[in-house]
């Protein structure tokens, strides 16, 4: 069965079914809803209008044998930034869609109604129905109460309250494995659902037609092959499964990059409590898992299921970028309060970076102190109730430090700063400056070669070095982002050649194609290429591409400086 | 505790070294510890007495910074000795 593209038109209720257009077959994930968002999305438009498109695209890999390849791409133009916006999460919905041979969903246009509407999707098609009874609902009951509806296995992805009051800190959610959730975190694209009133949409793969391989035999030997490359690497094979992401935390903190007190210093006084190494103790003492894959298929395990000191289920999806931001950068240094959290953001749908950037602005504005866990606590239930005090943080930092007028605001295009500082983490200043979506580490997350030394290394203090550093992996990250593939496959990328090319071969063997390795980086480039353009018809320059002033304040202990001229940086995209 | 014994097997003026051990390499040894070494011994040898094989080793820091196994320690330097760990 061929793939396609179904259109769902929120204005009529009516859903089309498309052919797959030549130059969008060899497309996938980001590059596919990149290339749609910049195809049919008005640049200048107002991302809650009419005009504006949410699209949501499995990888080119996604739905295969291929290990790790089940994320799902959603893009539009972001309401959080005002850029284009390709966000990709794991869980349960991408590898439906691919076996139920979706090529892309693009949801367009506004209900005329002001009612909530769910989608769902099986084997026969895309049926709207008005929703009323999960309405103001948070996330976990509106999983819990569509697997009943649906059927125990049914993906979903949903919105939070946030999402329904369309606030910029608005993340959409997809069903895990277990019932728990992964996140369309960053870029408020919770709200751009918001606007076209979905409260949720149900996948059901029962009876789908599977994904098509040219060449079986070809495709089962690369991929054998790039299993084994991810099980040989240490990070893939091990580190992952037994510390996950968190293990960052004492590494950026001796490195002096962990970003602390709003961004004062680059270490933090409570770094031990929050640690990887006291999670995975605290989590294997309270009888919750160490380990946890956020999709079928994946062989990396990063995550866990975090309990509370009862032992009972507290938060799972627990990562190193919430932990550092209510750890390090609003000085709570009590990680069961970041777990409570945690779990709090996962059911009100918003994005834990963007919240916790917030909450440290917040701090920096005096509504509560630093270091305050029970007030952090409180904010976060102010944003799920919609009050005034709540509209105005779910707006994020940016907006929040405006109107308590303040200089350090730690965001670039109006998102939020992630766990590393830009000035002892230069190849990652690079990266938040120049990315086409506003601060963002995965975009090219340069960390890997400035501290971990993956993929060889660029000394963090330097300035040598980084821009062709964030240059490369913002490129090969635009062709990952592409495949369906979760991005920690390219810790195992970096050091082995052989795994890239297994990747080559794996979408050959599926396409029938014979795509080189180049192929690939020029597929990443024009990626970016294609994003720029349509943020600078957006209104968007090189003035955009920079850092806060604040951060020609020296960073301790380093006393590092951002201190990369304009040239310098505008230089990233001369290629 | 693994790894050799240490003091006093050198001749000449001892300093103190703080290291910080990290992820799988605590299990069976410790989280951070003071230590006397010979005055500008390598990193090399610190690995050695702790029984850590420089394949399996990451990233080292000392004070903070990036540096690798032939490098030299001065008094009161703190080295961090990480396994290959990612995140993200």
């Amino acid at each position: 069965m061929a793939e396609k593209i179904y259109r769902v038109n929120m204005t009529t209720l009516k859903v089309s079914v498309e052919d797959v257009p030549k130059e969008w077959a060899a497309l996938g994930g980001r590059g596919l809803t990149s290339t749609i968002v910049a195809k049919e999305v008005k640049p200048d438009c107002h991302p809650l209008g009419k005009y504006n498109k949410l699209v949501f695209a499995p990888g080119m890999l996604t739905g295969t044998a291929c290990a790790n390849s089940g994320r799902l791409s959603a893009g539009g133009k972001s309401p959080l930034t005002g850029t284009i916006k390709e966000s990709n999460a794991g869980g349960t919905a991408s590898q439906c869609l691919a076996r139920l041979n979706v090529k892309a969903i693009i949801i367009e246009g506004l209900p005329q109604k002001d009612i909530f509407y769910s989608l769902h999707l099986d084997k026969n098609g895309i049926t709207i129905a008005e929703e009323t009874e999960l309405v103001g609902k948070g996330n976990y009951e509106v999983i819990t109460a569509v697997r009943k509806r649906r059927g125990d296995k049914v993906a979903v992805l949903s919105l939070g309250p946030a999402g329904e009051m369309k606030i910029p800190l608005a993340n959409i959610s997809v069903r895990d494995p277990e019932g728990n959730m992964r996140s369309h975190g960053r870029g408020g694209l919770g709200a751009l659902m918001g606007s076209k009133k979905i409260k949720y949409f149900s996948i059901d793969d029962a009876g789908a037609p599977g994904v098509a391989i040219a060449e079986p035999e070809k495709f089962k030997e690369a991929s054998r092959v790039f299993a084994k490359c991810l099980l040989d690497h240490p990070v893939t094979g091990q580190g992952l499964k037994t510390y996950g992401t968190d293990i960052l935390v004492n590494i950026l903190h001796e490195a002096g990059g962990l970003p602390t007190h709003n961004f004062r210093t680059g270490r933090f006084d409570g770094h031990d409590k929050i640690s990887g190494e006291t999670m995975h103790d605290t989590i294997v003492e309270r009888g919750g898992k160490p380990s946890h894959g956020c999709h079928a298929g994946c062989i990396i395990q990063c995550s866990q299921v975090y309990n509370d000191k009862k032992g009972a289920y507290l938060t799972s999806g627990f990562e190193y970028e919430t932990i550092w931001g209510f750890g390090a950068g609003c000085c709570i240094d009590d990680l069961d309060a970041i777990a409570e959290a945690d779990h709090m953001m996962d059911d009100i749908g918003i994005d834990t970076i963007e919240t916790a950037v917030t909450v440290g602005v917040a701090m920096e504005a005096g509504i509560i102190a630093f270091g305050d866990g029970k007030g952090m606590l409180n904010l976060i239930k102010e944003i799920g109730k919609g009050s005034h005090l709540g509209r105005l943080l779910g707006a994020g930092a940016s907006v929040l430090g405006k109107a308590y007028g303040l200089t350090r605001v730690p965001v670039v295009k109006g998102q939020g700063i992630p766990a590393y500082d830009p000035r002892s983490v230069k190849g990652m200043g690079i990266t938040y400056a120049t990315s086409t979506m506003g601060a963002d580490h995965t975009a090219g997350y340069s960390t890997a070669t400035n501290i971990l030394k993956v993929g060889g290394f660029v000394d963090p203090l330097k300035k040598e070095g980084q821009v062709e550093l964030s240059r490369n992996l913002q490129i090969a990250t635009a062709l990952i982002d592409s495949t369906g593939l979760c991005l920690f496959v390219a810790f195992a990328v970096l050091d082995k050649p052989e795994a890239f090319n297994a990747i080559v071969d794996m979408v050959n063997a599926k396409y029938g194609s014979s795509i080189t390795g180049d192929d690939g980086i020029g597929l990443g480039k024009s990626i970016l290429k294609l994003e720029r353009g349509f943020n600078i018809a957006a209104g968007f320059t090189s003035a955009h591409d920079r850092l806060p002033e604040f951060f020609e304040e020296l960073c301790p202990p380093h006393n590092a400086v951002w201190d990369f001229t304009e040239k310098e940086i505008d230089s990233f995209w001369d290629f | 505790m693994r790894g050799r014994p240490t003091p006093p097997f050198f001749i000449g003026q001892a300093m103190n070294i703080t290291v910080k051990l990290f992820a799988s390499f605590r299990t069976g040894r410790f989280g951070e510890k003071n230590f006397d070494y010979p005055e500008a011994c390598r990193v090399s040898r610190v690995l050695h007495e702790l029984d850590i094989a420089a394949s399996e080793v990451g990233v080292l820091l000392v004070n903070g910074r990036h540096v690798t196994v032939d490098s030299n320690l001065s008094p009161g330097d703190t080295l961090a000795i990480f396994p290959l760990i990612g995140g993200g």
